[in-house]
């Protein structure tokens, strides 16, 4: 299995929830599609030039103040767990992750990793830059990327045209090539039924919304992607300050129906939050999308100070934690699903425990 | 991650397609699998990860077909990859960066469609200096882009590249 104790923090410093926000926001992401020019693009390339892009883009790193000290992980040498670990980490995508086994090992594929920023290798395209922050931080999530586009925009000859920006093997990300999304929980504006308003007309103004894992997957656990459609015609600047202005305005409006619950349906709301916390930590078998939903439950619980002994530190690491991978990480060895459902469950009830007692030492200790 | 789900319709085979649909304010997800999805008029995952502009291609139909006038016909190979609009259309990939120039008629609507707009405004770019062409220029590498054109029969392409194989031999 792969030796996470390779990356400094894991690559997880997006769960501290130290950043803006951080009570309704999870994280910030903000990732730019480069290619190399005159190299045919990711889906018509032969083994050997995959090969040779990534030999290109780690010795432009190794040249570079910012990725010097990057980890690079190769990930046609990973097996299939470890490959699926990166993903629940959010490190890498589905399509680098190749998780089917239908589909074929991702040749050259690799991920380097320095801190907040990453650069994926022999994805879709053959580079994706990203950052990703704790809570909503586009502005410094885009000072990340920026540095790293920069710095190796003057070791590689990136694919660049005068009319289109930069060039895409899929036209959907063509321009800036930028995607910044950022993960959000409204369990408010779900329970208050207020969600279809507040996320009605997000294509309009060039916005999407996406599950927990980007493209294609679920919204579980109430936690929303939103993130830019387009990347033509508005300068980055621009597409970033049209989504964090959406993003205040759910913020707020997401506050808003939390404020109504705990005017209008207090008993309710408490009883909900206090029975997912009492699954949580009672439960001896626990599915993932139930465990998100109740996690859901207890984060709304503790944002609005009603459970006080539960951090969202504690809370965001169970989110990653929980996941399948990691579960079988922690086994150090691959589980069938009716062992996973238990152990997920084991893994809660300690953690919550661990949690409630630290803070009771805590509380006696300053009394 | 999920757990592998059965179709929500028919509740036999493997769901493969996932709908998010809001409804009455909760956030209702459906599997669904490649049968049941056809005969809803969605595509499987398989062509949505072929192509992720696959309803957009499709109801552009011929619109991506160029005139005559455009220069870029159907059969009319990318002198970078070989690829054809035929190509594109299929995968909703372009094949590498010259594709934008060869195409760049057909492709302007697609994108005024897509983005509103088919003009970049954003960061500016210039490449270094002296780019190192080791990556495409590698007599290596021209050799095997050669043989993938001769194989696809882009004879057009291949011919190009051979004489290139032979400036350098």
């Amino acid at each position: 299995m792969i030796d996470l104790s390779l990356l400094p923090d894991g690559g997880l410093r997006w769960l501290e929830a130290s950043g803006p926000g951080s009570h309704l926001v999870l994280s910030t992401r903000i990732r730019l599609a480069r290619n190399l020019a005159r190299q045919p693009f990711e889906r018509r390339m032969s083994a050997g030039e995959r090969q040779r892009v990534l030999a290109k883009v780690q010795a432009a790193a190794a040249n570079s103040d910012v990725l010097r000290d990057a980890v690079a992980l190769r990930l046609d040498t990973l097996d299939l767990v470890d490959r699926r670990l990166l993903l629940e980490r959010h490190l890498i995508s589905r399509e680098l992750a190749r998780l089917e086994r239908s589909e074929s090992e991702p040749q050259g594929g690799a991920l380097l990793l320095h801190g907040s920023t990453a650069v994926m290798v022999n994805e879709e395209d053959h580079l994706r830059l990203q950052s990703l922050e704790s809570g909503v931080d586009l502005e410094r999530a885009w000072q990340q990327v920026k540095v790293v586009d920069t710095e190796l925009g003057q070791r590689l000859a990136f694919a660049f045209h005068p009319q289109f920006g930069y060039l895409t093997s899929c036209p959907t990300n063509v321009g800036t090539g930028l995607r910044a999304s950022v993960l959000i929980h409204l369990p408010g504006l779900v329970l208050t039924k207020e969600i279809n308003k507040a996320l009605h007309g997000l294509t309009k103004v060039g916005l999407t919304y996406r599950g927990l894992y980007g493209e294609g997957s679920e919204v579980v656990g109430n936690f929303f992607q939103l993130s830019n459609q387009t990347t033509l015609g508005k300068s980055e600047e621009e597409l970033l300050e049209d989504l964090g202005r959406i993003i205040r305005h759910v913020m707020t409006m997401e506050e808003r129906a939390r404020q109504v619950l705990l005017r209008d349906a207090p008993t309710v709301l408490e009883d909900k939050v206090w029975r997912a916390f009492g699954l949580l930590k009672y439960a001896r078998s626990l599915g993932f999308e139930e465990a998100m939903n109740l996690l859901s439950g207890v984060r709304l619980g503790a944002s609005l100070g009603l459970i006080k002994n539960v951090s969202m530190y504690t809370l965001n690491k169970l989110l990653v934690f929980t996941q399948p991978a990691h579960l079988c990480a922690v086994a150090g060895e691959e589980l069938p699903e009716d062992a996973v459902v238990i152990r997920r469950a084991d893994y809660v009830r300690r953690t919550l425990d661990e949690e409630v007692s630290r803070a009771r030492r805590a509380e006696g200790g300053s009394a | 991650m999920s757990e592998k789900q059965l179709c929500t319709q028919c509740g036999e085979r493997e769901g493969v397609v996932t709908l998010n649909r809001i409804e009455g304010g909760t956030v209702r997800t459906d599997h669904l699998c490649a049968k049941c999805a056809a005969e809803k008029g969605i595509q499987t995952a398989d062509a949505v990860a072929d192509t992720p502009l696959g309803g957009l291609l499709a109801a552009l139909g011929t619109d991506l077909s160029p005139t005559p006038a455009s220069g870029a016909g159907e059969a009319t190979a990318c002198p970078g990859c070989g690829a054809t609009l035929t190509d594109f259309r299929e995968s909703g990939h372009l094949g590498c960066d010259l594709c934008y120039t060869t195409f760049a008629e057909p492709l302007e609507e697609l994108l005024r469609r897509l983005h509103g707009s088919a003009h970049h405004v954003g960061t500016s770019y210039s490449p270094p200096d002296a780019p190192d062409r080791s990556i495409e220029e590698t007599t290596d590498s021209l050799r095997e882009r050669l043989k993938q054109a001769v194989d696809r029969e882009a004879f057009e392409l291949a011919a190009e590249l051979r004489d290139r194989l032979r400036e350098r031999e």
